[in-house]
């Protein structure tokens, strides 16, 4: 879908993008970094809206240098900031926006319906989006996005500014766009717990470098964080104190990560090395005549990748810094 | 391309099955032309509130209407009165109603340009097959034709009449085209001075007193020199002057080749000489505009 070779891209005073080569397949691909690490300075040069300083991209095996109509017109794109007229309904705004892309007027209004319902977006799309949410915003965002069947679309930051339930919609969606619509995807984000749970592969970017490129079953493995929250009962005054004990018994260690925030006393975090932690952890929980509150995977911060890359690599000082 | 069909249902049978799948999209993509197309209608429709709040529709109707009662009147006197000519010449109209004009265009061009600024819908656009020059032209030639369909309203209106009233049919024709050339300059150089302006904020306030400020200061502090030039006796200098305001400009070239009579102090027009130093510098400023929003758009990417 995308292949670049060693494209770099240098401004006056930064280097946004250094020597970067990746290959990404179809599927759910998502691009990792944090703020200004050169994600959008990618997506800029891969829409051939912006001349790569050296090296070569190439997106649908198109060559973005030459290609970018092309490209442009099988390709969708999200952008990460506001981007919607307030006083145009949804239904008004991406009927225009599929004509821009090409679609003839009926086959237009036709797509746009049967777009917006498919983001969610019901008796409200006749409305201005003034008036929207900030989720209803998003959708119609991605709706424009989608409206011509493209092959591949580029989502900047689809879930900034939404709530957890949002966030979990659009993670939701997104998973669809590939499985249900047949649409590859390059999702970014500097959440990599996001990205961890919807894309099949994902791409680490910093400061401009590949850090990292593989599929997502890599790094769930190396990287999943269990959080544990149990009720207390009689027979157990403490009963966070007892599964801590008790996985103690069965040789599990507790992580040391919480310290410092409110609540922490009661959350047990551990590394799940597979299925069988969490069928350990329901064992425990239900020997001791607990109550499970939550099992959760944690979401992690960009930087742990970093941390932990640094620590299993044995990287540079820079490089965490770097991530932090 | 094929509509949703409801299943076939039995009569009495309220239930409908719909296929709610997704559904690829095969048919045909126009490319960059159509595109281009696209934006120039939807902009034009947007010049006069279509397809916008009915707010937004308030203004530039009321304009447009404001623009063609004259004309009526004009017109009805005319048919009333079996006047052996029209009161205002067609050339005479949009000068008489320049105050009109430049609000109308004050009110659109950052309409047209600054909101796609300030709502950041700029990107969208250049994600999209159309380049720059694209956006530009779309832009451009949507508010001409808007400033056109504004004041050659009001000539339609003037020419009808005219015929209805039995005047002279040749006399009048000739008249209407001169009037017609002349609106067509008019607003290709307001759209493109105001567009200039518009696409430099993205507030479209600023843009809507940046605009009215550079039209009625420029044609004020014009007419107020060439008033002194011509109660001092230097009336040499009349025309030269008339250059720096995009009204007078109109006016002089209309007056040098479209036997207009002139609205300058005196009834002075430009010579024929002077005319064509008009015309380069009207065709020289509409260029200079289409260059200016180019150079803009270069560095509005995402």
């Amino acid at each position: 879908m995308i292949a670049t070779e060693s494209l770099s891209k240098r401004f006056p005073r930064v280097t946004a993008l250094d020597r970067l080569s990746v290959d990404v397949g179809p599927g759910v691909t998502g691009l990792v970094g944090a703020n200004g690490a050169g994600k959008s300075t990618l997506i800029k040069i891969l829409l051939g809206l912006s001349p790569a300083s050296e090296g070569r991209a190439e997106v649908l095996g198109l060559d973005v240098a030459t290609k970018g109509a092309a490209i442009r017109e099988r390709v969708g794109y999200m952008p990460e900031h506001d981007c919607l007229p307030p006083d145009v309904s949804a239904t008004e705004f991406v009927v225009h926006m599929a004509r821009m892309s090409g679609l003839p007027p009926t086959a237009a209004r036709e797509r746009t319906a049967d777009t917006l319902r498919h983001v969610g977006l019901y008796e409200e799309r006749y409305r201005p989006i003034g008036g929207y949410s900030t989720g209803m915003k998003q959708r119609v965002k991605l709706a424009q996005a989608l409206v011509h069947d493209p092959q591949l679309v580029f989502l900047d930051e689809p879930t900034n500014g939404l709530d957890p339930v949002g966030r979990d919609e659009m993670l939701g969606l997104i998973r669809r766009i590939h499985t249900d619509f047949g649409i590859s995807v390059l999702v970014t984000s500097h959440l990599l717990g996001e990205l961890e749970r919807t894309c099949d592969h994902v791409v680490v970017i910093d400061g401009g470098k590949l850090l990292r490129s593989s599929s997502t079953t890599d790094f769930t493995q190396t990287t999943t964080t269990l959080a544990i929250e149990v009720t207390d009962t009689d027979a157990h005054p403490d009963g966070t104190r007892a599964v801590r004990e008790a996985l103690h018994a069965r040789g599990v260690e507790v992580l040391d990560g919480t310290n410092g925030l409110p609540g922490a006393g009661h959350i047990l975090l551990l590394t799940a090395q597979g299925d069988e932690t969490y069928d350990l952890v329901r064992d425990i929980v239900a020997d001791l005549g607990l109550g499970l509150v939550r099992m959760e995977q944690r979401r992690h911060h960009i930087s742990e990748v970093f941390h932990s890359d640094a620590e299993a690599q044995d990287m540079t000082k820079e490089a965490a810094v770097h991530g932090s | 391309m094929a509509v949703e069909q409801p299943m076939p249902t039995t009569p009495g049978d309220q239930t409908r099955i719909h296929n709610i799948g997704y559904r690829n999209y095969d048919g045909p993509r126009l490319g960059r032309s159509y595109a281009t197309r696209s934006l120039y209608s939807q902009s034009l429709r947007g010049a006069y509130g279509l397809g916008r709040s009915v707010k937004s529709k308030v203004l530039p109707m009321l304009l447009f209407v404001v623009m063609c009662v004259p004309a009526a009147i004009m017109v009805a006197v005319a048919v009333a009165t079996k006047a052996k000519d029209l009161p205002v010449d067609y050339t005479r109209y949009a000068i008489i109603m320049q105050a009109v004009i430049s609000l109308y265009v004050a009110s659109q061009a950052p309409q047209s340009v600054s909101r796609d600024l300030r709502f950041k819908t700029v990107p969208l656009y250049f994600s999209r097959p159309i380049e720059t020059a694209d956006y530009v032209r779309a832009k451009f030639a949507a508010l001409a034709s808007a400033m056109f369909i504004l004041t050659a309203a009001p000539l339609i209106v003037l020419y009808v009449g005219a015929l209805l009233a039995k005047l002279d049919f040749a006399d009048q024709t000739k008249g209407f085209g001169q009037g017609l050339v002349s609106v067509a300059l008019l607003s290709l150089l307001f759209a493109g001075i105001g567009l200039v302006i518009a696409s430099v904020t993205p507030r479209r306030g600023f843009g809507i007193a940046a605009v009215i400020a550079v039209m009625t200061i420029s044609y004020g502090a014009v007419s107020t020199l060439q008033a002194i030039a011509d109660s001092q006796g230097s009336t040499s200098a009349i025309p030269w002057i008339g250059l720096f305001s995009p009204v007078t400009l109109i006016d002089g070239v209309q007056s040098a080749f479209l036997g207009a009579s002139s609205a300058f102090p005196g009834e002075v027009g430009p010579s024929n000489g002077e005319g064509v130093v008009y015309v380069l510098v009207v065709l020289g400023l509409i260029a200079a505009c289409y260059g200016l929003l180019m150079r803009r758009y270069r560095k509005v990417g995402l």
